[in-house]
């Protein structure tokens, strides 16, 4: 899988050319992306999703909504492994992430396997995350060269083209503190596509930003929906975004999916009445 | 006899350089075993599974905890008869700043937001690239003064070492004093090369330390 990676990532340019990404799945097109089975998650006693079960199909943009302590960003964190599976199995493009079932027991899959699944999963942080230690491109370059096998000058190019997309072309050797928080949250997408995923999660990526910042950091995110099929799973309080961007939109409360369908039907006319509760407060 | 001699402080002084050499050689070379071990340790130590990392935080506590005479005299017991006796006090002096050193590097990395392992882990940078781009390079930037203050400590308890009977500084002193009964010319002299190279060390690290801050 990471081979198919490395050559469209080296070819360079096709980026975001729509239909032109490579998918290294191995997997028939109607076999979910995304797919959760009976995932239990607690921390202590406190039991955030219980027996979740849910698929997101190749391409498909979805938005998690739903009052905080509703478990989504916890779902988010569990695909990108951050967080332990207490029960159940998630499976990215057929892969198991964290848990298999072998032999009629559930075992934990080793750590290099579990990396070449997270290489196609890119992540985007509420608070940008970015390595403050290193400049723009070396924070972009970083994860190509040495989980991708990517040369440096490979790195660089491809790091100066995602910039430029993401407007930031001047910035290449700033460092990090001395940008604003929507140029540091531009320049962590650049780096979540730097590894050419077929997932990207966003996690509430403009929580912390200004408001006069929101706008540039979601218009990015706009044409990068637009101009690739990478699969998205979304977590966000900019219910405009998420009715521009999402094919469907899942209402959570307490660890369960309250309801869920397309942006149109769920924003105008939910039929639950805990979805009419929520959007009356954040709307 | 008078109480202060300018004659008996010169001519101690070659015997004391002869001493500060060593003290230095065993300052900058304790200082190296410490900082590489040290940082070795920490990472060990949060890197380990409990069966081992119980055992060798036990072993740091214990070293840490004992007084390094008694360490300097016992390891000089067990081991000289291999070793010779500069190389046995370097090494004690190395390792027992290492558990100091340990510790600044623990408070180091944990000083790193989560956030940082995690932009790691969403890029699925291996263990290893993630310590050594991420995290060690945050981590000693926030450790660099407490290490160097560290060091400047090795220096001061050099004279330890005499109690194995390396030739540092303060027993040339102390030498000099039983040859010719003149104690106080060469003890402070060699008090005031100890103040000569520790103050503006001191300063230095105090200025790195602002610059960082």
């Amino acid at each position: 899988m990471p081979e198919n990676n490395q050559s469209s990532a080296s070819a360079g340019g096709g980026r975001f050319q729509p239909g032109e990404r490579v998918t290294s799945l191995g997997a028939a097109p109607d076999t979910p992306h995304i797919e959760f089975t009976d995932v239990i998650k607690r921390f202590g006693d406190n039991t955030v999703l219980n027996d979740l079960n849910f698929t997101v199909a190749q391409g498909e943009r979805v938005t998690l909504i739903g009052p905080s302590g509703s478990g989504k960003t916890t779902i988010l964190r569990l695909v990108m492994t951050l967080e332990e599976l207490t029960g159940g199995y998630i499976h990215v493009g057929g892969n198991p992430l964290q848990y298999e079932q072998s032999g009629g027991r559930r075992v934990r899959i080793s750590d290099k396997r579990r990396r070449q699944t997270t290489q196609d999963i890119g992540m985007v942080f509420q608070h940008f995350n970015l390595f403050p230690n290193m400049t723009v491109r070396e924070n972009i370059i970083e994860a190509p060269i040495h989980v991708m096998g990517l040369s440096k000058d490979e790195a660089s190019s491809q790091a100066a083209e995602l910039l430029e997309k993401v407007g930031l072309s001047d910035k290449q050797d700033a460092r990090p503190s001395q940008l604003s928080g929507g140029q540091q949250q531009r320049v962590a997408i650049a780096r979540a596509l730097a590894m050419d995923p077929e997932v990207l999660l966003l996690d509430e990526v403009t929580s912390a930003l200004d408001p006069e910042l929101v706008g540039e950091v979601l218009g990015v995110l706009k044409d990068i929906a637009s101009e690739t099929d990478i699969s998205m799973l979304i977590v966000t309080h900019e219910m405009q975004f998420a009715n521009d961007v999402s094919d469907r939109v899942m209402m959570f409360d307490e660890g369960s999916i309250v309801e869920e369908g397309a942006p149109a039907k769920i924003f105008s006319d939910p039929s639950s009445q805990r979805t009419q509760d929520f959007l009356r407060a954040v709307l | 006899m008078s109480a202060w001699s300018w004659e008996h402080a010169a001519r101690s002084l070659p015997l004391l350089l002869d001493g500060f050499k060593i003290t230095l050689l065993a300052t900058v070379l304790g200082t190296l075993i410490a900082v590489v071990l040290g940082l070795i340790v920490a990472i060990a130590r949060r890197g380990l599974p409990p069966l081992f990392g119980y055992p060798l935080t036990g072993l740091v506590e214990f070293i840490r905890m004992t007084p390094l005479v008694v360490q300097l005299v016992f390891a000089n017991l067990v081991l000289s008869a291999h070793f010779d006796t500069l190389t046995i006090g370097i090494w004690v002096l190395g390792v027992h700043y290492m558990t100091y050193m340990a510790e600044v590097y623990r408070a180091g990395i944990d000083s790193v937001p989560q956030g940082q392992w995690e932009a790691a882990t969403a890029l699925s940078l291996p263990q290893s690239r993630t310590w050594r781009s991420v995290i060690i390079p945050q981590a000693i930037r926030n450790t660099l003064p407490a290490l160097g203050n560290y060091a400047i400590s090795m220096f001061k308890e050099t004279p330890f070492l005499s109690f194995i009977f390396i030739g540092e500084m303060v027993r040339q002193a102390v030498s000099y004093g039983g040859n010719t009964f003149r104690y106080t010319e060469p003890l402070t002299m060699a008090g005031l090369i100890f103040l000569a190279a520790s103050y503006p060390t001191s300063v230095l690290i105090r200025k790195l330390e602002k610059k960082l801050a």
